[in-house]
């Protein structure tokens, strides 16, 4: 974890997609220990503002900033704190779990776990040499999730983590995101079904 | 965890796809092959004839199976999200990617350079010019791959790109196709081959410097 207490906004943002207004003006303040949960229907543009807030996208207006900096400028500083997962899980279907986990950790300057240790703590090391294209949707999500927990990045930007997990699962996550905000991190994530709040960390945002 | 660990991380997990995707490696070489087979074919059976031929012809089949290989660059991995992972990397993406082209020249270039000698001797090129003809594959393949793949990274967000890349890159193939068939056939003819073949290094550098960050610009553009 960085010793520097992260925070992360939005500020003003718009968004214009197909000659549609996704969001306008849309602004947030997240410091650390805090969850952001977006919700919304099909199409309300959950997942252009993740990848806006990611740096993936531009916004057509406003910006995100990643402590004091905007994070176009604080690029390396900003992806060196940041994980993302998208919609696609970003694992290669011909690699085993520990392979592609191996990957991700050449990938990134700091992390927390080893791979292997990642994988034991979801419950994951039987499949760990097993291609993942032959393992189900909900244990590549839990691959996926693994890799959040090996790297350890302060802000976690997570595109439906929920999807395709059974209810063991579901629980191991929510509990491994909610000590993770505990622990000083940030969490951004879009659900379809409204995950349950042990706590007050929780704002919900909800676009229409 | 430094740079150099990604860079080497990168090709060890290109080269490890490719090693599992073996049939894909084979279907490039297999093409090369099949295409400078095609020449004999469909010319007259003169002397000389496909040996005067034979740069131009090894040297267009190259690029043409280069060109089939350069969709396996992105495709997948902008398709399953590891292309926003390195991204999204603290890495520069000009670095990562120049460790993608090596995998990948090492996977497809490379072969073809092992295979062309034996299709030159084939065509009937004089055995004293393989040497140079080695020289111009290695110096010029890469470049085919560089390029090839600043015109993958603008098409990869496309739903059927293939046509367009083909018609974007090709021109821009030209000059690698005339310094490098030409070097070969000025050594056919025992003149000097070190203008086209200084001209094909330096077409070379110029790729290796300035390809992977065009290649970074166009990939940002297609994830958006």
């Amino acid at each position: 974890m960085s010793p520097i207490s992260p925070s992360f906004s939005a500020q003003s943002l718009t968004c214009h997609r197909g000659g549609r207004t996704l969001f306008r003006q849309l602004s947030f303040d997240l410091a650390a220990g805090s969850l952001l949960e977006v919700v919304g229907p099909n199409g309300s543009g959950k997942t252009t503002l993740l990848r806006i807030l990611s740096g993936l996208r531009t916004p057509d207006e406003g910006r995100v900033l990643w402590g004091n900096q905007p994070i176009a400028e604080a690029e390396d500083d900003f992806s060196e704190n940041l994980s993302f997962i998208g919609v696609q899980s970003g694992l290669k279907r011909e690699l085993t779990p520990i392979e592609n986990l191996a990957f991700s950790l050449s990938l990134a300057r700091t992390s927390r776990l080893t791979p292997e240790q990642a994988l034991q703590a979801l419950r994951l090391c039987p499949f760990a040499d097993i291609p993942c294209q032959r393992l189900s949707t909900g244990q590549n999500r839990r691959v996926a999730l693994a890799r959040l927990l090996m790297l350890g990045s302060p802000l976690w930007i997570l595109d439906e983590p929920l999807t395709g997990l059974d209810t063991d699962s579901r629980i191991d996550f929510e509990r491994a995101m909610f000590a993770h905000a505990e622990q000083g991190g940030i969490v951004v994530l879009t659900t379809h079904h409204p995950i349950t709040d042990p706590q007050s960390a929780l704002r919900r945002l909800e676009l229409v | 965890m430094g740079m150099l660990a990604a860079f080497t991380g990168v090709i060890r997990r290109d080269l490890r796809l490719s090693l599992r995707h073996r049939g894909d490696l084979a279907m490039a070489l297999l093409f090369f092959v099949i295409v400078v087979c095609l020449f004999p074919l469909g010319t007259r059976p003169e002397a000389g004839l496909l040996a005067r031929y034979a740069p131009a012809i090894l040297w267009v089949a190259a690029l043409l199976s280069t060109l089939l290989t350069l969709e396996r660059l992105f495709r997948s991995d902008f398709e399953d999200g590891s292309l926003e992972q390195m991204l999204l990397s603290p890495y520069p993406t000009p670095w990562l990617m120049l460790a993608k082209l090596l995998a990948h020249w090492l996977s497809t270039g490379l072969l073809l350079v092992l295979a062309a000698p034996i299709l030159a001797l084939i065509l009937g090129l004089p055995a004293k010019v393989i040497p140079i003809l080695l020289l111009s594959l290695l110096l010029g393949t890469p470049i085919l791959s560089l390029i090839g793949a600043i015109g993958m990274a603008l098409t990869v967000g496309l739903p059927r790109g293939g046509m367009l890349l083909a018609l974007l890159v090709l021109p821009l193939y030209a000059p690698v196709l005339i310094f490098g068939a030409n070097s070969v056939s000025a050594a056919v003819d025992g003149l000097p081959v070190q203008g086209p073949m200084l001209l094909l290094a330096a077409m070379l550098v110029l790729a290796l410097t300035l390809a992977p960050f065009a290649i970074a610009a166009a990939l940002r553009v297609s994830v958006e």
